[in-house]
């Protein structure tokens, strides 16, 4: 990744911003909410692909960090009728606290440890609104104020753009390198002057911010619902699964992953499958499983070999000249 | 008392004892040779320098300030900066964004454009900067030891540690490699400790060479008096070590 972005990047973030903002005009409802869905994973995805595609640090337990900030929109509008904005910028906030906590404990982890640390706190994450159900509505959940398809769409895919230039901004730099260097070494990291225990938390704690708003948007989303049931470790499989086919460690193919988390349950619950009623879930996983196997880089890597195969053949075509390099 | 000094090092893994009261001077501006047969600590003595090991008894003590209590992390700060026997590289990053991590430690304060700058002038410095936009995985080896210089350069150190740098060289770029280790001691002001297993490298470009074996210091001297140390002829088993024409 350079500090400019390409004139193709560009160019493909415009248009797909263009789609995004005429869209909601020609389609249902319904639709709006399933495209809703869409940018609740592109931001989720796009927090684990900093976590764990840019600073190599694998959670299995996004969905927990989701959940903290599903709760503080719906605590915040239940008991307060707090601006629903304002929930998402305390859920941001308060996720990135939780993130630094959860991301210290973490430093002494890594690998398939860190994974089922991850693991353990998203299956007991859900277990705490049942703990205090008096306060948090127990299994029965949680009303947040609702909102209209329309509005929660405009402000979700906001939201996504935001934090997408956001995360674009903090990985393009010096920052950005210090997580991937991490990743690659962290003897060569920590000589070279990089602090992992600073580096790691702090990847753990942006990430985090960014699950909290998505899991804010997910309540909002579910008629602004926030309950235990929702919060399943199934959930962070989604994500993980979605960071998967975008590609880990690339911005470029998240809105690929979030469109195949977010839409994939819809279609495959309407292809029939002979005398199964799970049958949606049977289609989800062979899909899941056909895509790992044709994309094992995930999309941003197909992206990086169909580049490489450019730049090879205008190599080739302009060899002739000797004055370009 | 030199830029650094190892005072009685000591540290043990396991039965192994890598450094055994070890002491060890480097001069301000000179080049340094620190030999010895495998397994003789030299690798250990750097990673003790990096702070990477933590010593049992001793001290490193930089530009008259023990790193007892400095993390690995800010030993590159002080002005020390290090290369790898095996190659530490950032595999999945591009030769230049490997040396931009190298100058992370003063990047704060710089814009992008000009770490770049730095960067790219480094790289040119080594004689790579035709790979800069390359991925650093599956690059030659020699290639790698230079990417791993640049980097360790680009944090404009005062003390450069260089573990093996002529692993994988042939004859004429070890030729080259001394003229450049020579370079960065004049023109640079480095100060520089060698680990290297080249002889005729060591001998040629060193002020001064300390030999170890078995963690301890057999020798110490200019180069020409410990080549004729009959103790060190003995720990290479007169192989190795013939004089230099
Ligand atoms: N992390 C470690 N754990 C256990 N033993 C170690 C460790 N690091 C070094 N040693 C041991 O310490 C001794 C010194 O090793 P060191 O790598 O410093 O040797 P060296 O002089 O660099 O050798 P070479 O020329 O082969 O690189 C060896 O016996 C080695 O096996
Ligand atoms: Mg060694």
């Amino acid at each position: 990744m350079t500090t400019r972005p390409s004139l193709a990047a560009v160019v493909s973030c415009l248009v797909a911003a263009a789609i995004l903002a005429v869209l909601p005009f020609l389609i249902s409802g319904y639709h709006q909410g399933l495209l809703t869905q869409v940018a609740v994973f592109f931001i989720a995805i796009l927090g684990l692909d900093v976590l764990t595609g840019y600073s190599g640090q694998i959670s299995i337990g996004h969905g927990a960090f989701m959940a903290v900030g599903g709760y503080t929109t719906a605590v915040m509008s239940y008991y307060h009728h707090t601006n629903l904005i304002v929930t998402m910028l305390m859920a941001f906030g308060i996720c990135l606290a939780f993130g630094f906590v959860v991301g210290l404990p973490a430093l002494r982890l890594s690998g398939v440890y860190l994974a089922l640390a991850t693991f353990a706190l998203a299956v007991s994450m859900p277990q705490i609104p049942l703990k205090f159900s008096r306060f948090l509505g127990g299994s029965n959940g949680l009303q947040a104020q609702t909102v209209s398809h329309l509005w929660l769409y405009g402000v979700a895919w906001a939201a996504a753009a935001i934090l997408f230039v956001g995360a674009w901004l903090i990985l393009r730099g010096r920052t950005g390198r210090a997580f991937r260097a991490i990743r690659d070494s962290e003897v060569a990291a920590t000589s070279s002057g990089v602090e992992l225990p600073i580096y790691k938390t702090l990847a753990f704690g942006i990430s985090a911010a960014y699950a909290g708003v998505a899991g804010s948007l997910f309540v909002l989303a579910t008629n602004g619902y926030a309950s235990p049931n929702e919060f399943t470790v199934a959930l962070s499989l989604q994500i993980l699964i979605g960071a998967a086919v975008a590609g880990l460690g690339s911005l470029w193919g998240v809105l690929v992953g979030a469109v195949f988390v977010g839409l994939l349950p819809e279609v495959s619950s309407s292809v029939p499958v002979v005398g199964s009623t799970h049958g949606q879930d049977v289609v989800f996983g062979l899909f899941v499983i056909v895509v790992i196997l044709l994309l094992p880089t995930g999309f941003a890597g197909l992206l990086a070999r169909l580049r490489v195969r450019l730049t090879r053949q205008s190599m080739a075509s302009i060899n002739s000249d000797p004055g370009t390099s | 008392m030199g830029l650094l000094a190892l005072e009685n090092a000591r540290l043990r893994f396991g039965g192994i004892v890598a450094l055994d009261d070890v002491s060890l001077d480097v001069a301000e501006g000179t080049i340094a040779g620190l030999i010895g047969p495998n397994g003789a600590g030299k690798t250990t003595a750097f990673n003790v320098i990096t702070r990477l090991y933590r010593l049992e008894s001793g001290d490193v003590v930089f530009d008259g300030h023990s790193l007892r209590h400095t993390p690995p992390s800010r030993v590159v700060r002080m002005g020390i900066a290090r290369t790898f026997q095996n190659v530490e590289l950032f595999p999945t990053m591009t030769v230049l964004e490997n040396v931009l991590v190298g100058g992370h430690a003063f990047a704060r304060m710089k814009r992008e454009s000009e770490l770049r700058k730095d960067a790219l002038d480094t790289l040119e410095l080594v004689g790579i900067h035709m790979h800069a936009d390359r991925p650093a995985a599956g690059l030659p080896f020699g290639t790698l030891k230079r990417i791993e210089l640049a980097r360790a350069l680009a944090s404009k150190p005062r003390l450069l540690l260089l573990d093996e740098p002529a692993g994988g060289l042939n004859h004429e770029e070890v030729g080259e490699l001394a003229d450049f280790i020579r370079r960065l001691r004049d023109e640079l002001k480095l100060t520089i400790l060698l680990v290297e297993h080249h002889m005729n490298l060591v001998m040629q470009v060193s002020d001064h060479v300390t030999v170890l074996n078995f963690g301890r210091t057999i020798a110490s001297g200019p180069p020409a008096e410990v080549q004729r140390d009959p103790q060190v002829i003995e720990a290479y088993l007169g192989g190795e070590l013939e004089p230099v024409a």
